[in-house]
């Protein structure tokens, strides 16, 4: 049973992403989609600074079997990377919802979260995919 | 639901994630890739390569039918020897790549599984005019105990008899015992033993095995270890549109005599040709380089038929089908961008150790 946090919002591509206070929000992958990849050896992430749309390609997790393309859970700028993973890629099997964090992206419109899932909604969706 | 071989229930226990394998429920990972494939380099480990399709082939005919259908020959290999070939078509392209064990009297071969029904036709069709019998062995089941300590932690839950054959056979040789055949071959580039056994027994085996802490190990660290070993895998590396020459397998071709073995002369019309040859890459920075990625150099492009991160080196590695001529550097083409990368030879790594030649 893979670990669903209430707190956050979900993409159907299994990222997931958590609003500050700043207006800005952290973007990580799911428990559920490190599991299904494996030991992750490669991240390749989005440049700060770069501007991306809902769905854009937002970098690329690499396990040593396959290679799985991040999509922008929403729409902003980003305004960081996590770059310990650069050197440490496994923190996102780790720790998928903490420390294996991949960026921080400032949102265009807070609405667009809406338009994601919930806990609830994407639990649904991983018990359809099994 | 796929074909399961008797040590499915073991794996389902040990928590494996199981994948469709052609048309079977294997074993991907049961955890960890990276810590199965670390097992293996530098201890043991164990893999059920049961769904592999083992073949019979015994009768008056049988050394002149495999001389003719294997592009190395047989008589390579002394009674108690086990020989890697490819088993090519009439154009020289690969139709699989196997192991012969040479009995006293007869032959057993391992083909690979998911070119079972394809290679099962070929043999029989060859068969005509031979006086042999060409028959699959469905209930036995392969074993392989692979690493540093893979002899002599399975040596010791071994019967007298053949915990002797484990630790006396030379490389590549094989003993029987029973229904057992135990070869020290394997597809790791690391020492250890294949065991070719009933169902039952290879349960039994399995269960002692895990017991005295030999590790499971899955198809995604078999990968690995393969190919940090430089080790060909059918499908990737080559297939039936490629031979062996192209496959850096032409150590694997007797050409030794007159022997006319099929292929041959699509083979030798090859080498008069010219043809691409088969290196080593080494990625120079980060990434993870894959199957079908374009290699380009000055020599002309080419395309990788295996890529992987290798977890031994800490980087990543690939074997690849390159034009004549290629060395050097070269740049291989990822998600657009184009990455520096180094030609090597293989292997990449055996016992351990870093071993690839600039």
């Amino acid at each position: 049973m893979s670990d669903i946090r209430a707190e956050l919002r979900y993409a159907t591509s299994h990222e997931w992403v958590r609003l500050e206070d700043d207006g800005t929000a952290y973007v990580g992958i799911s428990d559920h989609a490190q599991d299904a990849m494996g030991d992750l050896v490669y991240v390749e992430l989005p440049e700060v600074g770069q501007a991306l749309e809902v769905t854009d390609e937002a970098g690329v997790v690499e396990s040593v079997k396959a290679a799985s393309d991040i999509y922008a859970p929403v729409s902003g700028e980003i305004v960081a990377i996590n770059e310990a993973l650069e050197d440490t890629p496994e923190l996102v099997n780790q720790d998928p919802y903490g420390d294996g964090w991949l960026f921080r992206i400032r949102l265009n419109d807070k609405a667009e979260l809406e338009q994601l899932l919930s806990a609830d909604d994407y639990r649904t969706q991983l018990d359809s995919e099994d | 639901m796929g074909h399961r071989t008797p040590l499915y229930d073991q794996h389902v226990t040990a928590g494996a994630r199981l994948v469709d394998f052609g048309g079977w429920d294997m074993p991907v990972h049961y955890g960890s890739l990276l810590d199965e494939h670390h097992a293996v380099r530098t201890d043991a480990g164990m893999f059920d390569v049961s769904h592999m399709t083992v073949v019979d082939v015994t009768g008056a005919g049988a050394r002149d039918y495999l001389r003719h259908l294997l592009a190395n020959d047989v008589d390579r290999a002394p009674v108690g020897k086990a020989l890697y070939s490819a088993m090519l078509n009439a154009e020289g392209g690969v139709i699989d790549d196997l192991i012969v064990y040479r009995r006293d009297n007869d032959y057993r071969l391992v083909v690979n599984c998911g070119t079972r029904e394809k290679d099962l036709a070929w043999l029989a069709k060859q068969s005509e005019g031979f006086a042999v019998q060409v028959a699959e062995r469905p209930e036995l089941a392969i074993v392989a105990v692979q690493g540093p300590r893979a002899r002599e932690r399975l040596g010791a839950l071994l019967a007298p008899a053949r915990a002797a054959a484990v630790s006396d056979l030379k490389v590549f040789g094989f003993a029987e015992d029973g229904d057992w055949l135990i070869a020290r071959t394997g597809y790791t580039g690391e020492d250890g033993v294949e065991i070719i056994l009933p169902g039952a027994d290879a349960v039994a085996l399995w269960q002692q095995l895990a017991d005295a802490g030999v590790r499971p190990c899955g198809l995604g660290a078999r990968d690995t270890l393969r190919l940090e070993a430089g080790m060909n895998l059918y499908g990737n590396d080559m297939d039936e549109t490629i031979t062996p020459l192209q496959a850096g397998m032409g150590w694997t071709v007797a050409f030794g005599d007159d022997r006319d073995f099929i292929g041959r002369a699509a083979l030798e019309a090859q080498q008069q040709a010219g043809h691409e040859q088969f290196v080593g890459l080494i990625l120079e920075g980060k990434g993870v380089l894959r199957a079908h990625q374009k290699v380009i150099s000055a020599a002309g492009e080419g395309e990788i038929t295996s890529g992987t991160f290798s977890p031994t080196l800490g980087l990543s590695i690939a074997l690849a089908r390159v034009p004549a001529g290629t060395e050097g550097k070269a740049e291989v083409e990822i998600r657009g961008k184009r990455l520096p990368v180094s030609i090597v030879r293989p292997p990449f790594v055996r016992h351990g150790k870093t071993v690839y030649q600039q």
